[in-house]
């Protein structure tokens, strides 16, 4: 057991825990994440004083029960994480194995496409696409989704570019076998692995980025409850009941760290088991 | 069998927008034919173009200009699977030439798949056919490259290579990154293939002892030429080309205390972008006289022997 195996099982025991609370929300969560109760707002957690058992985590301004918000925002976090990650690895992976495959002109154009893609301010155009179009979960994940394909473009380009001109490629090309099957069963399962870990790099970066835009209003839309939208909504109380932004603020740490430990473990992991 | 005519390979050009043109001429002017059942052995050192020659023959790389024939067909007019029955690869290092994401069955099977319309089982029966053909036993089949050792794996290649049967099979170094103690078996089981299948090989090697033992013909490539070329007994019992002898001349032998020969070549690195003029060996040349800087020695083959060397023809000189 040494540093980097501890780390790795800390993030495989983080995110799939979450992973179980997200599934399981529906069962473990001790209330209806909706339900207000105004005779209720406000109450802090069990172990502050004036909390009660009932709301382990208190309630919020609405009186709607924390712990209930935090377990059903866990959903939305990884959803929207995961959805976000699959758009954007399925168009950043095409755009970098084909231009990495054919080079010349064709890289030429994927290479003008991603510089262009790394000129747009990210937070600015979710910001304006969600203003224009109106937010739901669905305008997120997709906003996201279409802008964070950069680095599975890179990444994918310069690994496809050492993988081409391996002898299996040539000798895949003269036993007649069609570009396609030579790009998804030959060099495709060989970048993998660095696209797996680029993929947890970008999830963390899409939770981060909805609870930005839930923060600033622009995100899932209420009565949802996502982490950021949480933070967003306790801010005003922030002063006086210091723990309405201190809990979905401490679960959204926990996920991300959890997120980024799981991707360098993979990375340690893989890279290793590469080697012959 | 196999006819090459006047094949050209230029790599390069402006390489930027303020540097001058470079041309690596890396196959320059190349032809050769070859009768079904021989075996054409290239000699030369690194970066001498024979490996460029292989992936012409292969249909990997467009030629610049020249025409490549396979039984009167010209390989340009070819699609891939038509080409992949007729020509196959065994590449030097089974290490990379074997996907490592792949089962075995599928690394053999794959020249079969490409072809499609292939009913499962019968493809599955000729896998498991070749790989008895080339020594692997049927358990083989279901493992990954990482569990073969490297003369296992060069096995598996030429499975690969002879599942279509083809007609040509081009042997890019095919034992050099092996254990000399799996070199010799390998050697000797792409000679049986050759004859249980009636195969013609194209075998580039730089290792002369090992194409003494396989080839039936020897070319001696330089720069991108075949500086000679003639029947294996001919071309090691009296070599014309002065560079064919420094390269005999460079064979190491097992015996102590010999240290590594000198050959007279000087330290001069060739440089394919930059050919010298008249005979493009005269820089090296032990031999060279001030006629080599000008005058070409490419002169039409004679008795089936080329040696482009002004002095082939004059022993006195080239024994020297």
């Amino acid at each position: 057991m040494n540093a980097r195996t501890v780390s790795a099982g800390l993030g495989v025991s983080i995110v799939g825990f979450l992973l179980l609370v997200a599934l399981t929300a529906g069962w473990i969560a001790p209330h209806d994440p909706f339900e207000q109760d105004l005779m209720k707002r406000m109450i802090p957690p069990a172990w502050m004083d004036g909390g009660s058992v009932e709301h382990l985590l208190g309630t919020d301004q609405l009186g709607r029960d924390y712990l209930s918000r935090l377990i059903y925002g866990a959903r939305i976090s990884l959803l929207i994480g995961t959805l976000t990650v699959v758009t954007s690895g399925l168009i950043g992976t095409a755009l970098g194995v084909v231009g990495g495959y054919f080079g010349g002109r064709t890289d030429d154009i994927v290479m003008f496409v991603i510089t262009c893609r790394l000129a747009i301010p990210l937070i600015l155009v979710a910001l304006t696409v969600v203003a224009l179009i109106g937010s739901s979960l669905t305008v997120v994940v997709l906003t996201l989704g279409l802008l964070l394909w950069e680095r599975f473009a890179v990444v994918a380009r310069t690994t496809t570019m050492q993988v081409r001109n391996l002898d299996y490629v040539a000798a895949a090309r003269a036993a007649g076998a069609s570009t396609p099957h030579i790009l998804l069963r030959e060099i495709l399962p060989n970048i993998m692995t660095h696209l797996v870990v680029v993929a947890t790099l970008e999830m963390a970066l899409a939770i981060l980025l909805e609870a930005a835009l839930s923060f600033l209003g622009l995100g899932v839309p209420p009565p949802l409850p996502s982490w950021g939208l949480m933070i967003a909504e306790g801010k005003d109380y922030m002063f006086f009941s210091p723990w309405v932004i201190v809990v979905p603020g401490v679960a959204l740490f926990v996920l991300v760290f959890g997120i980024n430990l799981l991707g360098d473990g993979l990375r340690d992991f893989l890279g290793v088991s590469q080697r012959r | 069998m196999i006819e090459v005519r006047d094949v050209y390979r230029h790599f390069g050009g402006r390489t930027g927008l303020f540097s001058a043109d470079r041309v690596v001429r890396a196959v320059d002017g190349i032809s050769f034919s070859l009768a079904k059942g021989g075996v054409l052995g290239i000699v030369g050192e690194s970066g001498c173009g024979k490996s460029t020659l292989g992936r012409l023959i292969l249909g990997l790389l467009p030629t610049t200009s020249g025409d490549i024939r396979v039984e009167g067909q010209s390989l340009a007019d070819l699609d891939r699977r038509e080409r992949a029955r007729l020509i196959q690869p065994i590449f030097q290092d089974p290490y990379s030439s074997l996907n490592p994401r792949q089962r075995i069955r599928d690394i053999v099977g794959l020249p079969l798949a490409a072809q499609g319309a292939m009913p499962a089982a019968k493809q599955r029966a000729e896998v498991m056919d070749m790989l008895a053909r080339v020594g692997l036993s049927a358990e083989m089949a279901e493992r990954y490259p990482a569990q073969l050792s490297g003369g296992q794996r060069q096995r598996v290649a030429i499975a690969r290579a002879l599942v279509l049967r083809p007609r040509i099979v081009v042997c890019d170094e095919p034992t050099s990154a092996l254990d000399v103690s799996v070199q010799a078996q390998i050697l000797n089981l792409l000679a049986d293939l050759r004859r249980e299948l009636g195969l013609t090989y194209i075998f580039i090697s730089h290792n002369l002892a090992v194409v003494e033992h396989v080839a039936t013909e020897v070319a001696v490539m330089y720069l991108g030429r075949f500086v000679e070329q003639a029947a294996s007994d001919d071309l090691f019992r009296e070599p014309r080309h002065p560079y064919t002898r420094a390269l005999l001349a460079s064979v190491l032998t097992a015996e102590p205390g010999i240290a590594i020969p000198d050959v007279g070549l000087g330290d001069i690195y060739p440089d394919p972008a930059n050919i010298p003029s008249g005979c493009r060996f005269h820089p090296r040349c032990p031999i060279a006289a001030d006629r080599c800087r000008i005058e070409s020695p490419i002169r039409p083959p004679k008795n089936g022997r080329i040696a482009e060397c002004l002095f082939a023809s004059d022993p006195v000189r080239i024994q020297s």
